[in-house]
């Protein structure tokens, strides 16, 4: 008896609160950079694609719905995925993928509003997946990082590097 | 056996191991990057430290590389001491000082023994600021990619590649901090082990090139036990596919067979699977050669009209298909309706293998048994091209005498700089009786010129020199040296085979062997067949000759050809004449010239399609294992065979692979159930074997493109494994089950040790496969006859050289394979080409075959004897006996494929 009269207090008390409901979609809410939602693949600064292919995204994903293959441009020398799939009717927005990759290229973005009413449409391959910029990381390039040629960057050019050593010298 | 105790846990171990393998054997994990159960210990690495006391009292104790320490009784040490472990942290932050950050972009990542030690000794966070060193890479050539900057210096690959395989082209250079692995320039990786750089190299310096085309994780490989196909060893490999492709093929481990190798041929040689060239769809020829494909049931009412008609039905097996689909083609046509599928002169040849290993009177080697032969006889056969992986345990042989040597100068067989300074060139002797130069050469004692007929007369004049039925050989010549080295021998071994196609070399080989065994010696007789089921093929019989099924064929007949391409097994004409006059139904994996004559074709599954049964050339049934199911109308062809059999209105009695090798184990081939377990198998009794890995990626993606409701997993009726991520594979499960090696923290090929009961032995559960008797076999009514000699003319005496890259049908379509391919060639002694005006590399025009070869010239060639290309792509077949050269000026080399960087033959 107590308890259903002070429910009824409860409700009716709200009558006399401020709005929460927001007019959504007409207002939207505010959603924090490092809000966990649609996932983007980036670009280098020098606006190449940032993912080498190296699968560390798709193995840490929980539910398995990141699928893609490596591939080589004869042309450069980078490692691209020849094909990137998310399943985002699968995905549960962890993060975990974008914690796994070492280039930045795969990033959680705060857009939240992936609802089709045909659930194939879900299904992001990477021309869906891949923008024009940096996004949250302007700066980093792992392949001015990496030890492994590229053109435009040999032996020796990358961040930390000695020119290449002469191995029929044994000058110090 | 010693007592000895590590972390104060009793251990025993045989006295005088070295303490890293005694550790490893109890699957303590102990870091480790030089040692290597095959290459032994050279300590370069530091990586292996551990603590040693010198009694119980002593609590300090110090710092010992466990891979230089001998166990001995009482011995005591510590791996988990914060002192050792601080130390292995302390050596792979030097050996990461330079490592580039390449991980996300190396074919090593994830399955690379560095990261694994790495995490192990728990270094995570860079301290060294400096500039790293860097190397620049060179080329190695269509198999080997090389990525300078990767490596730790361990000389793993040196000692593999210069002191185990005997290559000549990959040195350490350098001093310091500055080693560099690599060749004097740039080019191709001659040696034809090159490939086992990449599971040897613990980092990702050298990695497989054709795999990293289409990369993938180890762990988003499916895979399965398979055997290769690339020859008659049948060494064990894992086979592995992403994506409806094969993707790579690697080394399984086998005690007694390939160990810790693999050749090239089998690595690089699976890439046929991939090709554009497989026939996919069923077919019916419309004349010229072209196909009209066409879906199953319409394919299989013409062939099955084929099969119906009146018309006499006969069938040709193949040697390069499983025991079990020639034992279904000769129960669908009738014992005397049916042929193996082998040349004539090699039905006799082989036929001649089989009955010595069904004769107790000599023993067949294992590969390890090849090991302990200390004294070696290469008769007519170029082991090198024809099973490398019994050429590479030759090599071992020869070296066998230095652990002699160091035994008795009291080195342990584990120290290898030390065991190899010792012996310096002291080898056992290895004599080459052969026509042509063999990879062998250089650590043979001596080798003679000859043509295999003469190798024949001559072991079996040995056999008589042996049994005293004949005066001694003239002192000094070459008879008399091998003469008195066999008899002085302890364990010869005789080495031959069956590529000539000559059944008296075969004979031969075996009569001295035998004589051997009779003057006392534990005798070892090596005969190499030419394929992956020579053996087996020969060994389901029928009654009918290559010869005879043509000239049925060519009187009018159906016939149903099992993988088979008849123009590798009978010469042009006569293959012509038959394809014409009969209806023929081909099953094959790819585009041959006989499929392009056929009436029907339809698309086999490959080896790693199907599960199967290969016999060996020691008679070892052993067991391959479906990787994946493919795409489109692929069956195996037993199933297409029952196919057959059932449109015809007969039951053929099985209906699963399981049942047919039932079958095939009443049919004489008793025991080969038990080359590996069947559907029912259950590890533990409720899990199936796991094809994929437990991080395999990508599930609910992978297909999404097509559908988005994941389809459910296939289940496997025909094998224990699943197509899954679910199932066991601890290595406890029966060893002919085991689809690849992980182990937690070991994430590379390393984790083998923690699948067998030691080092080097047997895996958990034994070695796979099982030893077939062929006595049986013997009492067939029919077997091969010798073949003829034909009566040809002409002023050279011809051999057949079947070059290691391209002799063998189908990894000659493999794409990595086909850059090393020679074209066709023609080797001559240099005083005959100088006689007829020949020149190295120039065109000499071969009457016999009918066309132009490239000229080899190599003073190892008996004069008056020319070698000539054998077993290459194209419709040009072996033995001719004799034939006239003619210089060939407007000759240019011309090859299939690519040009490729010309493979010593
Ligand atoms: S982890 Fe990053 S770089 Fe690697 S595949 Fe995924 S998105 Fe690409
Ligand atoms: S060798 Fe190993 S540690 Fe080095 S980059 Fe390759 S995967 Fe990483
Ligand atoms: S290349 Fe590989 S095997 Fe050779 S020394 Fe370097 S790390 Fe060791
Ligand atoms: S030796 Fe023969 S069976 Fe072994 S890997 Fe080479 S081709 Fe294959
Ligand atoms: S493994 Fe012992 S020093 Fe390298």
């Amino acid at each position: 008896m107590l308890s259903q009269i002070r429910t009824l207090w409860t409700v009716l008390s709200h009558t006399f609160k401020r709005n929460e409901t927001v007019q959504y979609p007409e207002e939207m809410p505010y959603q924090a950079p490092r809000y966990r939602g649609r996932i983007i693949l980036t670009r280098d600064p020098d606006g190449e694609e940032r993912c080498v292919a190296c699968n560390l995204c798709a193995v840490a994903c929980p539910v398995d719905c990141i699928a893609l293959q490596k591939t080589e441009r004869e042309e450069d020398g980078r490692w691209y995925p020849e094909f990137f799939r998310i399943n985002f009717s699968r995905c549960i927005m962890c993060g975990m993928c974008e914690e796994a990759c070492p280039t930045y290229a795969i990033q959680l973005t705060p857009d939240f509003e992936l609802c089709e009413y045909e659930r194939s449409n879900m299904v992001y391959e990477k021309e869906h997946l891949l923008i024009q910029g940096t996004g949250k990381y302007p700066d980093y390039s792992f392949w001015q990082v990496a030890g492994k040629t590229i053109e435009g960057k040999g032996k020796g050019e990358a961040q930390q590097e000695q020119s290449p050593s002469d191995p029929r010298s044994n000058l110090p | 056996m010693a007592k000895f105790f590590i972390d104060g846990v009793e251990y025993e171990a045989k006295a005088g191991e070295n303490l890293l393998q005694a550790a490893l054997s109890q699957h303590l994990d102990l870091p480790y990057f030089c040692w290597h159960p095959s290459l032994g210990s050279v300590g370069a690495c530091r990586q292996c430290a551990v603590v040693e006391y010198r009694d119980e009292n002593d609590k300090k104790g110090r710092l010992s590389m466990a891979c230089l320490t001998g166990v001995r009784e009482g011995l005591r040490v510590s791996i988990a001491n914060s002192r050792a472990a601080d130390f292995r942290k302390t050596v792979i932050e030097w050996l990461m000082q330079n490592h580039p950050h390449d991980c996300p972009v190396c074919e090593e990542g994830g399955e690379c023994h560095l990261q694994d030690m790495t995490v192990m000794t728990g270094h995570s966070v860079r301290r060294y600021r400096q500039a790293k060193r860097t190397w620049q890479n060179q080329d190695l050539g269509p198999f080997i990619g090389h990525e300078m900057n990767r490596c730790i210096t361990c000389y793993r690959c040196v000692r593999f590649y210069a002191d185990y395989a005997g290559g000549t082209d990959l040195g350490a250079f350098g001093s310091r901090g500055r080693m560099y692995f690599g060749r004097v320039s740039e080019g191709t990786l001659e040696n034809e082990f090159s490939g086992n750089l990449v599971e040897v190299c613990p980092t990702g310096v050298f990695t497989d090139k054709p795999f990293a085309k289409q990369y993938t994780r180890k762990w988003d490989l499916q895979s399965s036990p398979s055997v290769c196909t690339g020859c008659s060893v049948g060494c064990n490999t894992f086979a592995a596919e992403r994506y409806g492709q094969l993707r790579r093929v690697h080394n399984r481990y086998h005690a007694d067979l390939n160990g810790y190798f693999i050749c090239d041929r089998g690595r690089f040689g699976m890439h046929f699977v991939n090709s554009d060239k497989r026939i996919r769809m069923g077919g019916v020829g419309v004349g010229d050669g072209t196909f009209e494909a066409r879906g199953t049931e319409r394919v299989l009412e013409t062939a099955s009209a084929l099969v119906r008609s009146d018309q006499a039905l006969i069938g040709i097996g193949s040697p390069r298909a499983s025991v079990e689909s020639n034992v279904a083609l000769k129960w669908l046509v009738g014992s005397e309706n049916f042929c193996p599928g082998l040349a004539d002169a090699d039905a006799a040849a082989t036929h001649e293998l089989i009955a010595s290993i069904a004769s107790d009177a000599c023993c067949i080697p294992t590969i390890a048994e090849i090991e302990r032969a200390d004294a070696v006889l290469v008769l007519g056969e170029d082991i090198a091209d024809t099973a490398p992986r019994a050429a590479l345990a030759l090599r071992q042989a020869v070296r066998g005498v230095s652990f002699a040597m160091a035994q008795e100068a009291g080195i342990p067989h584990w120290q290898d700089a030390g065991v190899r300074g010792h012996a310096q060139d002291h080898r056992h002797p290895l004599f080459i009786a052969c026509a042509g130069t063999s990879r062998l050469e250089d650590v043979a004692e001596a080798t003679e010129a000859m043509h295999p007929e003469d190798a024949a007369t001559f072991a079996l004049d040995l056999a008589e020199v042996i049994a005293g039925k004949r005066e001694a050989f003239e002192p000094g010549t070459f008879a008399a040296r091998v003469s008195a080295v066999l008899a002085d021998s302890k364990a010869p071994l005789v080495v031959s085979g069956t590529s000539q196609g000559n059944a008296s070399l075969v004979r031969a080989a075996r009569d001295l062997a035998v004589s051997l065994k009779i003057a006392g010696k534990q005798s070892m007789l090596l005969v190499a067949a030419r394929e992956a089921n020579s053996v087996g093929a020969c060994m389901v019989g029928g009654s009918l000759s290559m010869s005879e099924a043509l000239a049925r064929m060519a009187d009018g007949c159906s016939v149903v050809v099992l993988e088979n391409d008849l123009y590798r097994r009978a010469d042009a004409g006569r293959v012509n004449a038959a394809l014409r006059a009969s209806s023929v139904i081909v099953m094959d994996v790819l585009e041959t010239p006989t499929a392009d004559g056929a009436s029907v074709a339809l698309p086999a599954a490959s080896f790693a399609e199907s599960t199967g049964t290969y016999v060996n050339y020691e008679c070892r049934a052993q067991r391959f294992y479906q990787t994946f199911q493919p795409e489109g109308e692929i069956l195996p062809s037993w199933a297409w065979i029952s196919r057959l059999a059932s449109e015809r209105g007969s039951d053929p009695g099985w209906d699963s692979i399981e049942q047919l090798t039932r079958q095939c184990a009443e049919q004489g081939f008793a025991g080969i159930e038990q080359a590996g377990p069947g559907s029912d198998y259950r590890f533990a009794g409720i899990s199936r074997i796991a094809r994929q890995t437990h991080r395999y990626s990508g599930r609910t993606a992978m297909y999404a493109d097509e559908t988005v409701h994941e389809p459910k997993s296939r289940i496997d009726s025909e094998t224990a494994f699943a197509y899954s991520m679910e199932g066991a594979n601890s290595g406890r499960q029966a060893s002919a089950t085991i689809p690849y090696v992980w182990s937690p923290g070991w994430n590379s090929n390393q984790s083998l040790f923690k699948f067998q009961q030691e080092i080097s032995g047997p895996w958990m559960q034994g070695d796979p496969g099982v030893r077939l008797d062929p006595s049986w076999y013997l009492r067939h009514e029919a077997h091969p006859s010798d073949a003829e000699s034909l009566a040809a003319e002409g002023e050279f005496r011809s051999v057949p050289i079947f070059p290691l890259f391209g002799s063998e049908e189908q990894s000659a379509r493999s794409w990595p394979i086909v850059r090393r391919m020679p074209a066709p060639f023609a080797v001559l002694h240099p005083q005959d080409a100088a006689r007829l005006g020949l020149v190295e590399g120039g065109g000499v025009a071969v009457l016999a075959v009918g066309r132009s070869c490239e000229v080899r010239l190599d003073a190892g060639m008996p004069p008056g004897v020319v070698g000539i290309a054998a077993g290459l792509p194209g419709k040009d077949v072996q033995p001719h006996c004799r034939t006239d050269l003619s210089p060939d000026p407007e000759f240019v080399r011309k090859m299939d494929g690519e040009p490729g960087v010309i493979a010593r033959g």
